[in-house]
């Protein structure tokens, strides 16, 4: 997996709350079974209004753009789709700051190297508002510190478990890390039945 | 003293990796054809086997038809991935429930009624309403596509551990409300992600009358909380479930089982991180207004003239101050892994009998399983919804996510019995209005919103 450390961006800001998957990426691309530009259909419906493109939805304004996507509460709730995961990450987002994640969808994203950042409500509303004002306004994110600013006033600590960061810092592959437990999984297993 | 939760948990830890994060393992994982293929695909390129073919059981639902006339698969993406899936099981040696089998249905639907969903047990699958198996007492969640492919590379995964709450229902249900107007109060007091990070138990003397199926409906749920997912105590009824399941343990396993079963509720004086008490003496049927499931109000109330929710009326087309009673209705779509069990289908039947439906309505009742057909069949309800007007369809997920042929058409307003009310999730412009079997079956007779209770 891709490593990442420090992020410097301009961002996309997405001032709403409870962003569902349905959203992020609608059930209908989700019939491949193979590699598909899921970029391309990254808040389809929103981008697109009766397959014209809405000139008013924030990603397709020209002034925004980065690898920083900024937005508010419940980001990724919905269907646990890994599919939202992908679309982000193929649009170009490497960050994803909102003020809460949907569990399903934060750990999606860790999987696929794409950070996801925690700053409550009221500081994701604060840069929402910033980015719209100062469509130039700088992202700052350091992983290792566990730290994310900007150049308005923004400066905050965010939580990541310590096992994940070290995925993400190092680029180290969970499913490596899972097989090579197998030994203790067959421990566990004899010890258990479904019955007990 | 341990809660529910944590017995089973701590049961499975293969391993902590830091403070939160455990390797945990998975007893039972079901598979569908729409978040499986790339973790296939993965395992093949890395030219591994599944460790423990015989704990993971797929079945297909999110992408067939449910007209019998959409048979053979027309659409070539549907067909490629559903043929994936059964090639996928194939060569992989997985029991897979292909369009036709007898076990065929949802997924949620199907592992609890086949008696794969077992209390104690860890379950997980690649979509988020997983949580359903909690009812009876198992720790179950949904997943992405990549741990898809742990679980089938090591039947484990690395995951943290949530926070449990606790929600305590007291209070006796009143009449005419089911386990869906429940879920729906619950989730509106909670909000859409009051539950972030934990996972909820519920309990008290209101669960504990509530059906298999009705508890299934209300963990199903769990997850419009944004919990990670919801669980009750296995009990009798739980028990006197599963004695008719076919692939439940028997004669010595039973005992066996159930003995283990009866020390796993949460003992009297263990802690839940979280605790809530809701009181459902007054409850009456519940409607969502808006786009996210957490909107709701009681059917004889009005939308809140104070309610901020501005895109989302104008999404939905209506006003702060104004009811929902008495709103032209287009569709009606009883169906999805909420409510699409026997007993659903007999609310339905039950409100619906010796009526005609609204001409202008189109009634869709799709079961959640074969299983679920045969019994129906049997008593008599098919029948019933016939009579009616209603289509009764094949079984899957039908119009709850609109991926097959059954899409609501933009503008139209459905009364649903599924789980997601978000924009677009019924088809492209779709309004949708969550709400119970018998709400959704007195709109049929009427084409309005209706209080369900004058046919109950
Ligand atoms: S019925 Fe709806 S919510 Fe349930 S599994 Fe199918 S698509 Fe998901």
């Amino acid at each position: 997996m891709e490593k990442i450390n420090k992020i410097e961006s301009t961002a996309v800001p997405l001032p709403l709350d409870n962003v569902d998957t349905d959203q992020i990426i609608p059930a209908r691309f989700l019939k491949n079974v193979e590699d598909f530009d899921y970029g391309s259909a990254l808040f389809r419906d929103w981008r697109y209004a009766e397959d014209k493109i809405d000139p008013e939805f924030w990603l397709n304004q020209d002034k925004f753009s980065g690898k920083v996507l900024v937005t508010q509460s419940n980001f990724g709730c919905g269907s646990s789709r890994e599919h939202a995961a992908w679309a982000i990450k193929q649009y170009g987002f490497k960050v994803v700051v909102a003020g809460s994640f949907a569990d399903i969808f934060r750990n999606n994203a860790l999987n696929n190297g794409v950070l996801p950042v925690e700053i409550g409500l009221e500081k994701a509303k604060t840069l929402c508002k910033k980015i719209l004002e100062n469509p130039k306004t700088k992202i700052f994110v350091d992983l290792q510190d566990q730290k994310v600013s900007s150049n308005c006033e923004i400066e905050t600590k965010f939580e990541i478990d310590l096992f994940k960061k070290q995925c993400l810092l190092y680029g180290i592959n969970e499913m490596e890390f899972l097989n090579q437990l197998k030994p203790d999984i067959e421990a566990l297993e004899a010890k258990i039945n479904l019955y007990a | 003293m341990k809660t529910l939760f944590e017995k089973i948990w701590d049961q499975h830890v293969v391993k902590s990796v830091s403070e939160n994060l455990d390797v945990l393992y998975i007893d039972r994982h079901y598979i569908h054809e729409v978040t499986s293929p790339q973790a296939f695909a993965g395992l093949n390129q890395r030219n591994q086997k599944v460790f423990r073919p015989d704990q993971t059981t797929a079945t297909v639902d999110h992408n067939v038809p449910t007209k019998k006339s959409g048979f053979p698969i027309k659409d070539a993406m549907s067909k490629q991935q559903i043929e994936t899936l059964e090639k996928n099981c194939r060569e992989h040696n997985i029991e897979c429930f292909e369009i036709g089998h007898e076990n065929q249905g949802i997924v949620h639907v199907i592992g609890p009624e086949l008696g794969l969903t077992l209390p104690g047990t860890t379950i997980v699958c690649g979509d988020s309403h997983t949580s359903t198996h909690g009812a009876f007492g198992a720790i179950a969640f949904g997943i992405g596509t990549t741990q898809v492919e742990q679980v089938l590379s090591a039947q484990s995964l690395l995951i943290t551990r949530p926070k449990t709450m606790g929600i305590e229902v007291s209070g006796k249900m009143p009449d005419g409300v089911s386990a869906k107007d429940l879920a729906l109060y619950i989730i509106s007091m909670v909000g859409a992600n009051g539950g972030s990070g934990y996972f909820i138990e519920f309990f008290g003397p209101a669960i504990s009358t509530l059906s298999m199926e009705g508890r299934m409906t209300l963990c199903n749920m769990s997850i419009e909380m944004g919990s990670r997912g919801g669980m009750i105590a296995p009990d009798e009824k739980t028990y006197h479930y599963l004695k008719n399941t076919s692939l439940a343990p028997k004669n010595e396993e039973w005992e066996k089982a159930a003995k283990f079963w009866k020390t796993l509720p949460t003992e009297n004086n263990a802690q839940f991180d979280k605790k809530i008490t809701v009181d459902i003496s007054a409850l009456a049927p519940v409607l969502t207004y808006g786009t996210s499931p957490d909107q709701s109000i009681a059917i004889t109330e009005s939308i809140n003239s104070d309610c901020d929710l501005q895109a989302e009326l104008a999404y939905m087309g209506f006003k702060k101050g104004e009811k929902l009673l008495g709103k032209n209705v287009d569709h009606v779509f009883i169906g999805s892994c909420t409510n699409s069990r026997i007993e659903d289908l007999r609310i339905a039947a039950s409100v619906l009998k010796g009526q005609k439906r609204d001409a202008n309505t189109v009634v869709w009742i799709v079961p959640g399983s074969r299983k679920v057909i045969d019994q129906a069949k049997n008593e008599g309800l098919i029948d019933i919804f016939d009579s009616f007007g209603a289509e009764f369809r094949e079984p899957g997920c039908s119009a709850c996510l609109a991926m097959n042929d059954d899409k609501i058409p933009a503008g139209a307003l459905c009364v649903s019995t599924s789980n997601r009310n978000f924009e677009g999730r019924q088809g492209k412009g779709a309004r949708t209005i969550l709400a119970s079997p018998a709400t959704a079956a007195a709109a049929a007779i009427t084409g309005k919103i209706t209080d369900p209770r004058q046919y109950l």
